[in-house]
């Protein structure tokens, strides 16, 4: 039996590369993690004809092998270390039929590592209507390799490629450029210092900051003496390396390549002359993002109290059914109210996935990018801070690492430390439910008000964000050199597969994650609320039976009230009460406070367990809520105490993986602290001047 | 003249660069001399600048305009 080999797929940016990776490794595929990185890891199995079996990695979209992010380092690193356990046997090329050219850089640059490689052209179904004709006999002739047309929209041409991909061993491995062409004296000095060494390899250790395993970069520019070579000779050097590459290109395409330019532009002119308008743009913009808030509130109400009605049921026959000792009533009490606490919320997060990925998808997101540019600059942020802004609506995670493509340092920064203000999915679960409570369910001009909350709270993240930004912006002083290209995709119609690829992944990940940081919380929780020191804990029956003459129902309540607020949970809560009694909060909500530090979706579930705890009639988390009273007699969640608490949460950097991410991608910890003390103290001081306020009115 | 200096929908031929301020990303998208030019879109402000290079769709800041230069070619 033959090994299983190792396939990578490379390309640049907006090709389909994911769509040609998701055609051959449907289900099989994982996201991890690289080590030590977060730069997401995609890979899959693929069974190719006779059996064989091709282990596929989909790596980072690069548009050229000269890195200039951290993911594009990564797919160099692999490509240059021959002893990685990924290294390829083969690199397959994924283009784009309308940018062949530009595409076909880094196939070369690829191809000049000795890496066997072969070309994919995908959205071979527009060549038609595009006016593009290719003879694909000679533009293998040309380009020494194999190539296979094919249209992850048609489905069309996957089965070809996955015969080229089982006889990879007949590629040629020949490089597209003779170095000595660009300057005869440096590279043949070069090539005499180092004979065993290919110098391409040996140019991109040069010219890239990037870790090599077989080459040692300090020997290389100490015996070669490159360090006395300035870095304008050698970016003069790249410039000119980038020139014969196009030279090769356009002699490859003249005589393969044919396309009627007219036809190619009409479509994406118009509608661009349309999204990215002065005004006009900017007011589709807007009711974009307004929709994504309404349906995120409209459209989930349905699935989300089937699933509420289901776990209370859940619960309930747990309780009766499972024996009355100490795991099953921990089941029954912690964990299924806790987990259900979060399960509740997949609808939500799912929506928003889908819609942040149809902006992804469609290309618009581009077009949003430069229209914000200008504007976002003021702020000292990026046009491309808008992905973070607008990502970091599903989690602050991905949006932080989607900062990486911004190339100015300060921009960058500022657009991390202020990525956590915008409204994440965690959030969520503590808006939809505090809405629930203290906003009316009436219609104003049409719209649903508790909708209309929303969306304020999701502005006012967002304005929250804009002004740290500028504060940020008044306060660093770094010069940074004033770099900014995006490229303006085509307009495509999202593929449905892709979009409910990534959502499923995403909303996966999101709950699981949860998940696991919610169950151990709630069984901390749990044991902690069913167990207290001294008398008061252990004689709660007989100290209230004999301080009250209630009878009944009315009594057991009042047991276990008192149980509660005895125990270890209730002291912890008595501890922290008189700081967060200004903001109108009591101990219980104290606990769900610091029990969601580490993730905010956590306080629901908190609340839920701890209303849960020792009482038999099961009941939904809001209605629970709803019955809590102040000493007072008054509802515990009015208006004040509500809108008090959204406020808290709204401004709080209460996300423990979200500080571990700014840590990781600032390279110390001086910022993620910076931002854990700045954001908890806007939020105490926001929500109590919220409490206060609405206290009066 | 510099691309600074382009309208809205005019054609350009590329004639030289500064290359220690264009980014090397620029360039490899097809910004290099000879490379046909066209201004399809201005933000707000002038700034950025939608461009077709080559056939390829990017947009760049004002400021690293200034430093290529072109030759218009008449519409």
């Amino acid at each position: 039996m033959s090994k299983r080999i190792n396939v990578a797929l490379i390309g640049n940016p907006n090709t389909g590369k994911t769509s040609v990776f998701n055609l051959l490794t449907g289900l099989t595929q994982k996201t991890g993690n690289y080590p030590g990185i977060t730069v997401e890891k995609k890979e899959g199995i693929c069974s190719l004809p006779k059996g064989a079996k091709a282990h596929i990695i989909d790596l980072p979209g690069t548009y050229s092998l000269n890195a200039s992010s951290l993911d594009e380092n990564l797919v160099i690193e692999l490509l240059l270390n021959k002893n990685d356990k990924d290294y390829p046997d083969l690199a397959v090329v994924v283009a784009d039929v309308e940018n062949l050219k530009r595409n076909l850089l880094l196939f070369t640059q690829i191809k000049d590592l000795g890496i066997p490689s072969l070309l994919v052209i995908n959205m071979s179904d527009r060549m038609l209507r595009k006016g593009i004709s290719i003879d694909v006999e000679k533009m293998e002739l040309a380009l020494q390799t194999k190539i296979a047309l094919v249209s992850t929209r048609k489905k069309t041409g996957i089965d070809n490629l996955k015969n080229m991909i089982a006889n990879h061993r007949k590629l040629s491995s020949t490089s597209c450029l003779d170095f000595t062409q660009i300057d005869s004296a440096y590279f043949e000095s070069l090539q005499k210092t180092f004979p065993n060494q290919s110098v391409y390899k040996l140019w991109l250790v040069i010219t890239q900051d990037v870790n090599f395993a077989n080459i040692n970069r300090n020997s290389i520019t100490q015996t070669e003496g490159t360090h006395t070579r300035s870095a304008s000779f050698l970016k003069r050097l790249q410039q000119r390396e980038t020139i014969k590459r196009y030279q090769f290109i356009n002699q490859v395409l003249k005589s393969s390549y044919n396309v009627n330019m007219e036809e190619a532009t009409d479509f994406r002119s118009r509608l661009d002359r349309v999204l990215t308008h002065k005004f006009w743009g900017y007011v589709i913009f807007f009711v974009i993002l307004l929709t994504i808030f309404q349906a995120i509130f409209d459209w989930s109400s349905y699935p989300m109290d089937t699933i509420d009605s289901a776990f209370v049921s859940l619960s309930e026959s747990a309780k009766t059914q499972l024996p009355s000792w100490f795991v099953p009533k921990l089941i029954a009490e912690g964990i299924i109210p806790g987990i259900g606490g979060v399960v509740i919320f997949i609808p939500q997060i799912a929506i928003l996935f889908v819609f942040i990925s149809l902006l992804e998808e469609s290309g618009y997101m581009s077009r949003v990018v430069f229209m914000m540019d200008r504007v976002l600059r003021r702020y000292g942020l990026s046009g491309k801070s808008v992905v973070p802004l607008i990502s970091g609506t599903a989690c602050a995670i991905p949006a932080i690492m989607a900062t990486r493509n911004i190339e100015n340092w300060k921009e960058r920064l500022i657009t991390i430390l202020v990525t956590p203000f915008t409204t994440c999915s965690a959030r969520l679960p503590v808006y939809l439910i505090l809405i629930a409570l203290v906003v009316p369910d009436t219609r104003v001009l049409g719209a649903n008000l508790q909708g209309l909350v929303l969306m304020g709270l999701y502005l006012l993240g967002f304005v929250m964000a804009i002004g740290a930004a500028q504060v940020m912006n008044k306060l660093l002083k770094m010069p940074y050199p004033n770099t900014f290209v995006v490229e303006m995709p085509n307009y495509r119609l999202p593929l449905l597969r892709n979009v409910l690829i990534t959502v499923y992944d995403k909303t996966k990940s999101f709950v699981l994650e949860a998940g696991k940081i919610i169950l151990a919380i709630s069984v901390l929780l749990w044991v902690m609320a069913s167990n207290g020191p001294g008398a008061n804990f252990k004689n709660a029956e007989s100290i209230v039976t004999q301080t009250t003459q209630l009878t009944g129902e009315a009594l057991e309540q009042k047991i276990v009230a008192h149980k509660l607020e005895n125990s270890y949970l209730g002291l912890v809560g008595k501890t922290i009460e008189p700081t967060i009694r200004p903001l109108g909060y009591d101990w219980k909500i104290g606990i769900a406070i610091v029990s969601s530090f580490a993730a905010r979706e956590v306080f629901v579930g908190t609340l839920a367990t701890i209303y849960n705890v020792g009482t038999d009639e099961e009941d939904t988390i809001k209605n629970r809520m709803a019955a809590e009273i102040k000493p007072n007699g008054q509802p515990m969640f009015d208006l004040p105490t509500g809108m008090s608490l959204m406020i808290f949460y709204a401004f709080a950097m209460q996300c423990m993986s979200t500080l571990a991410i700014v840590r990781k991608e600032t390279n110390s910890w001086k910022w993620p602290m910076i931002q854990l003390v700045a954001m908890t103290a806007i939020a105490y001081l926001a929500a109590f001047v919220t409490y206060r306020i609405l206290l009066y009115i | 003249m510099t691309l600074a200096e382009l309208n809205k929908g005019e054609k350009a031929v590329i004639e030289d660069l500064v290359t220690d301020s264009v980014p090397l990303k620029l360039i490899e998208m097809g910004c290099l001399p000879g490379n046909a030019i066209e201004l399809v879109q201005l933000a707000p402000f002038k700034d950025p600048m939608y461009l077709n290079v080559n056939g390829a769709h990017l947009a760049i800041r004002r400021e690293t305009a200034h430093n290529i230069y072109i030759k218009k070619l008449a519409s």
